[in-house]
């Protein structure tokens, strides 16, 4: 049986936009039921009722803090990726402020759930610097190791790419960061379940993760946070997780995440090799559309990323014809992002707005076949054909040969 | 964000693409750095309209607009094409999501940079001028004068 429990299949759409969202495990929704009808309890009740409720919340944390090299307590659960970087990165921040250290460092492709928040603190008095990545999209950890200071509260750097899917040396930067005493978050919502990660191993204090990237549901992630890390609460309430998280826990997106963390860190391996395979055969086959390229670095990318751009067309067109074929991926471009500026992260790697405007990504995830890649490889360069032939821009790149 | 089914149906089966190489008007708008460019191609016979093209690089409703622009002015007399609206563009489009309605401005400016340059070309005087773009979209150094 297709484990998509979506109706992703109905009308013989392709789903290419697994970083954006990823249609869950039969597991993860069989995990799940239960706690919408029987095991109902708050988990902070004492009585038979919260204690089930309790230990579905107990199992999750186990199991997920194994999957990272972690403790249980060192998992925290929150609304998802977005919430945990906010609450990471402001404690970690305020934390260190006590001290005096009001400096942080990270990078320009950084999600904009940590460079909304940085922009937050800036204005509260914090310095940030945003390292710039290289053609590639990878920030060089030299240039971390450098841009610290005495007075650096913490380092911020995202373990793969979003759009691109560029992998970050996180371990080297992690190591820098420990040598250097400062604190180091990762942002590891696209890498989590889908790279191997060791907190221990690869000196991270923080980490942030969301279940709906790894086939969990949504509206659930965690923050891993270092035992001797005092974390501090963005809300007021009760003392759930240990004080440090007011809010009735969601115990069965948790458990739901936990089930599909499992699941996702078991099949890691596989996934890693028929992902790639899918992935490079789509990069070498759209490659040969002239006046296309690769975002992002060849090989230290995600396993389920691909993106493009391709000269004289915009991208939400691209998108929306693509769409009409039945293949839903998605595009850096400013129309889509409702936005006037095409993707900061297209632009970070040095790309001109009007090539970063014509952007493509597609992301896989184990539940797309290799003939789902033959028909967007079939289907693809004619919708670039197309809207190449009404384009001006692509009639001058032609003509003058730019 | 969501597009209408007319608009749709305009991007996806867009109408008068392509180019006049004859052609007694030729106007083109926007920039490429901001993701639109429309060039519009007039033929004009007796003081109508008799054929009309366009080429785009934007989005769905950039494209959807000049189509639905171009449509609107087929067969019209050049008084009449330039009393077109991007407002009218808009309402034969059943609507456009508000971040959108730049590219019905610019479908106007368009048409109009095509009359003003067939007026400019025969020595006819246009009346009322070719329309400017009034900071509808604030990424567009063109029109900022930059």
């Amino acid at each position: 049986m297709d484990e998509r429990v979506t109706e992703g299949r109905k009308m013989e759409r392709i789903y290419v936009d697994n970083a954006a969202t990823t249609a869950m495990y039969a597991v993860t929704v069989e995990k799940m039921l239960p706690y919408f009808s029987e095991v109902y309890g708050n988990p902070s009740s004492l009585h038979s009722f919260g204690r089930e409720a309790a230990a579905a919340i107990s199992e999750a944390r186990e199991v997920i803090a194994k999957n990272i090299g972690a403790t249980a307590k060192e998992i925290a659960f929150t609304s998802g990726g977005t919430e945990a970087d906010n609450w990471a990165i402001v404690s970690a921040a305020k934390l260190s402020a006590e001290s005096g250290k009001k400096h942080i460092v990270s990078t320009t492709i950084e999600h904009h759930a940590v460079l909304h928040t940085l922009q937050r603190l800036e204005k509260e008095g914090f310095e940030v610097i945003y390292l710039n990545v290289g053609a590639n999209g990878i920030v060089r950890a030299e240039d971390v190791k450098n841009a610290i200071r005495p007075d650096t509260a913490l380092v911020t750097v995202m373990y793969a790419n979003n759009e691109i899917g560029t992998i970050q040396p996180i371990a080297e930067i992690g190591a820098v960061c420990r040598e250097k005493g400062v604190l180091f978050h990762t942002d590891a919502v696209q890498a989590a379940g889908h790279l191997p990660i060791n907190v221990k191993a690869e000196n991270i204090d923080l980490l942030s993760l969301s279940a709906h990237k790894f086939h969990g549901p949504k509206g659930v992630g965690a923050l891993f946070c270092r035992n001797d890390i005092r974390l501090q609460s963005l809300l007021t309430g009760g003392a759930q997780e240990r004080g440090r998280r007011p809010g009735t826990e969601n115990v069965g997106a948790i458990a739901g995440m936990a089930a599909a963390f499992v699941k996702a860190c078991g099949n890691m391996a596989k996934n890693a090799e028929v992902l790639s395979r899918m992935r490079d055969k789509l990069i070498g086959e759209l490659l040969k559309i002239p006046r296309s390229r690769l975002n992002g670095d060849k090989e230290k990318r995600l396993p389920g990323n691909a993106s493009f751009c391709f000269e004289g067309i915009e991208g939400e067109s691209l998108l929306l014809m693509l769409d009409m074929k039945g293949i839903c991926a998605s595009s850096g471009s400013a129309c889509t992002s409702g936005s006037l500026d095409p993707s900061h992260v297209l632009l970070a790697i040095g790309l001109p707005h009007e090539i970063a405007h014509g952007s493509l990504r597609i992301s896989l995830s184990e539940f797309n076949k290799p003939e789902e890649i033959e028909y967007i490889v079939k289907t693809l360069p004619g919708i670039v054909r197309k809207l190449r032939d009404m384009s001006p821009v692509w009639e001058r790149i032609e003509k003058e040969g730019v | 964000m969501a597009y209408s089914e007319k608009l749709m149906e305009h991007f996806a089966n867009p109408r008068n693409v392509g180019k006049i190489d004859d052609a007694d008007g030729v106007g083109e708008v926007g920039n490429a750095k901001c993701g639109d460019i429309m060039k519009v191609f007039i033929k004009v016979a007796d003081g109508i309209i008799s054929d009309v093209k366009f080429n785009t690089f934007g989005c769905a409703s950039a494209i959807a607009t000049s189509s639905m622009a171009t449509e609107m002015i087929k067969g019209k007399s050049i008084e009449d094409a330039l009393s077109l609206t991007n407002k009218a563009v808009v309402e034969a489009l059943d609507g456009l999501p508000p971040a959108k309605i730049h590219c019905s401005v610019l479908a106007e400016e368009a048409v109009k940079a095509a009359i003003a340059d067939y007026c400019n070309k025969t020595g006819k005087e246009l009346q009322g001028g070719p329309k400017k773009c009034e900071g509808c979209c604030r990424a567009c150094e063109v029109h900022n004068g930059d």
